[in-house]
């Protein structure tokens, strides 16, 4: 089944097609793997996926309903999370409030009852607690939970962004360079949390730098170049591609990349 | 659930034991007048530390809802014919629906351009209150009539005390309800990243919306205790100094701390009373302390000092 799809999906910024026609169509429970050399369009693409922004042409659709326009909080209701390549941590608030807010679209809110703190809402607090302190342990941050989580190292803000976006319970779970500025143990951390979070049948897609990571655990991968699409496939498929190869290294690296391998 | 109960209204418990002890050390009638408007004022600053220091966005116009529910409970009276407190509920409704519709096209603007746009809806207000002079009195103000509940005709600073001491920890008590709910971690989300709180669901337009409605009710019903309690009320109750003042007292108390709000409001209502010993330097030597706290306890008085407490504890 197909649980997000793009239709020559297309946006403008003065004149320049940042995207440019791109078609995607991602299957259920998959790690679908966006790549590019830098200004192809990644982050773009997931602006406009996740809402951000509206797209000048073509269409979105979320489990089978077409969501082209929508704000990011309705498509948010709709199952659709994402981290983001500079964090965005509530940075006043403890590591645990910051996962207890990725559960909102779960909670059940009256300012009324909320100003009065009726029985529901304690009640509703503690399994908003819970789950809360279940998606912290996934990501291994459940020792820190009352920490404030400015506080918290890089690596681990990294893991706090997925933790929250993991609390939602989304269908489909945008991750914009989760590994990026993380050391090799960091990165394995994430490859790792990645995995599991494809064990729950949440679709992963992934904007990342590191190909290792990338090559490790897609199932597929999509090529961008100048908000375009120049290939996709199996990791495999992608990585023997000589397209690619000079996209990332142009013309000349590429040459100089043949001979190396020869 | 009761210790948890507890922990979260432990800061209206501690200020509501502190105001019942405190009459016993009250010298004169006088102390009562001054806390009765350390109250007044901290109910305002409550409100407004719910939309400044918890949600982050600024109101530089503040006053223009006190100023609403001050005029509500002389004009109600006075010329509709409704006994005060219905006048104080129907200020609180009309700030309440102002803020409302005033809310939805200003809420949309950040930071610089938020703060002057409130600026300019405090202004508005206070024009409005000194030229309607048909309905205000003008700039010269009009006479509030009394407080009469049932048969009782509420007079004296000492019950004054009481009643605006019940009615501030009764606003305490439901901004601590509203920090420790889901409105309030949407809240406290949008002030430290708004896009990260849209991609997690959060209706991020309607929280700021709500709670700049409810800190304008909260600044309404300051503004009628304090109509009442001073028998008078003239355009400055809205006016611009008003609105810094409470801002100051926010920020000076701490943002996003409840009981900064009542330090805050502590300060810069009994300091200048403290300082009228040193006649025309008076107003220098308050800005000067004001200046002094802020350069040392930049986070506000009770943020900082918590923080102080906890790094000596470890």
């Amino acid at each position: 089944m197909i649980v997000l799809e793009t239709d020559r999906l297309a946006i403008t910024f003065g004149g320049v097609r940042a995207i440019d026609g791109v078609n995607i169509a991602i299957e259920s429970g998959q790690v679908f793997s966006i790549i590019g050399p830098n200004g192809s369009g990644k982050t773009t693409l997931f602006n406009l996926v996740s809402g951000l922004y509206k797209p000048n042409d073509g269409s979105i659709r979320l489990a089978g309903e077409t969501v082209t326009g929508l704000a990011p909080d309705q498509l948010a209701r709709r199952g659709l999370s994402r981290t983001f390549q500079n964090l965005q941590i509530f940075s006043r608030m403890t590591v645990l409030e910051n996962v207890m807010v990725g559960r909102h679209r779960h909670e059940r809110t009256g300012v009324l009852a909320d100003l009065l703190h009726w029985p529901t809402v304690a009640r509703q607090n503690r399994a908003t607690r819970e789950a809360a302190l279940a998606a912290l342990a996934r990501v291994n941050l459940a020792d820190v939970a009352e920490r404030q989580a400015g506080s918290l190292a890089y690596g681990a803000l990294k893991r706090l962004e997925i933790a929250r976006a993991l609390a939602s319970e989304p269908k489909v779970l945008l991750l914009d360079e989760p590994a990026a500025g993380c050391n090799p143990i960091e990165t394995q951390d994430i490859d790792h949390v990645i995995r599991s979070i494809t064990q729950d049948g949440i679709t992963v897609v992934l904007v990342e730098h590191d190909m290792r990571l990338v090559m490790n655990i897609s199932d597929r991968v999509h090529v961008l170049q100048s908000g375009r699409t120049l290939t996709e496939g199996t990791p495999e498929e992608v990585r023997s591609n000589p397209a690619v190869i000079e996209a990332y290294l142009g013309v000349h690296g590429s040459q100089e990349a043949g001979r190396a391998f020869d | 659930m009761r210790a948890l109960l507890e922990t979260r209204l432990l800061p209206a418990i501690a200020v509501a034991a502190i105001v019942i002890v405190l009459p016993w050390f009250f010298p004169s009638m006088f102390y009562y007048r001054i806390g009765t408007l350390v109250f007044i004022y901290a109910l305002a600053v409550v409100g407004l530390n719910l939309l400044m220091g918890f949600a982050g966005q600024v109101s530089l116009g503040h006053a223009g809802f006190l100023g609403i529910g001050a005029y509500s409970v002389a004009i109600g009276p006075t010329y509709l014919g409704m006994p005060s407190w219905l006048s104080l509920f129907a200020g609180a409704a009309l700030s309440g629906i102002v803020a409302f519709l005033v809310g939805r096209p200003i809420l949309r603007l950040k930071g610089h351009y938020l703060a002057v746009a409130t600026l300019g809806f405090g202004l508005l207000v206070a024009i409005v209150l000194s030229n309607e002079a048909g309905w205000t009195g003008g700039p010269d103000g009009m006479t509030v009539p009394k407080l009469t509940l049932f048969d009782w005709s509420v007079r004296g600073s000492d019950t004054w005390y009481w009643i605006a001491c019940a009615t501030c920890v009764l606003g305490f008590v439901l901004a601590l309800n509203l920090m420790h709910s889901p409105t309030g971690r949407s809240l406290q989300a949008i002030h430290d990243s708004e896009i990260a709180s849209l991609v997690l669901g959060v209706d991020v337009a309607s929280k700021k919306l709500t709670i700049f409605i409810i800190s304008a009710i909260y600044a309404s019903v300051a503004g009628s205790y304090l109509a009442l309690f001073n028998g008078h009320v003239t355009p400055d109750v809205a006016g611009f100094l008003r609105s810094i003042e409470l801002v100051a007292m926010v920020v000076l108390g701490g943002m996003g701390s409840i009981v900064g709000s009542l330090v805050g409001a502590i300060v810069l209502v009994v300091l200048p009373q403290v300082l009228t010993v040193f006649h025309e330097y008076e107003q220098a030597l308050l800005g000067l302390i004001v200046m002094v706290f802020m350069i040392f306890l930049r986070r506000g008085i009770v943020p900082s000092l918590v923080a102080m407490l906890k790094g000596w504890r470890k």
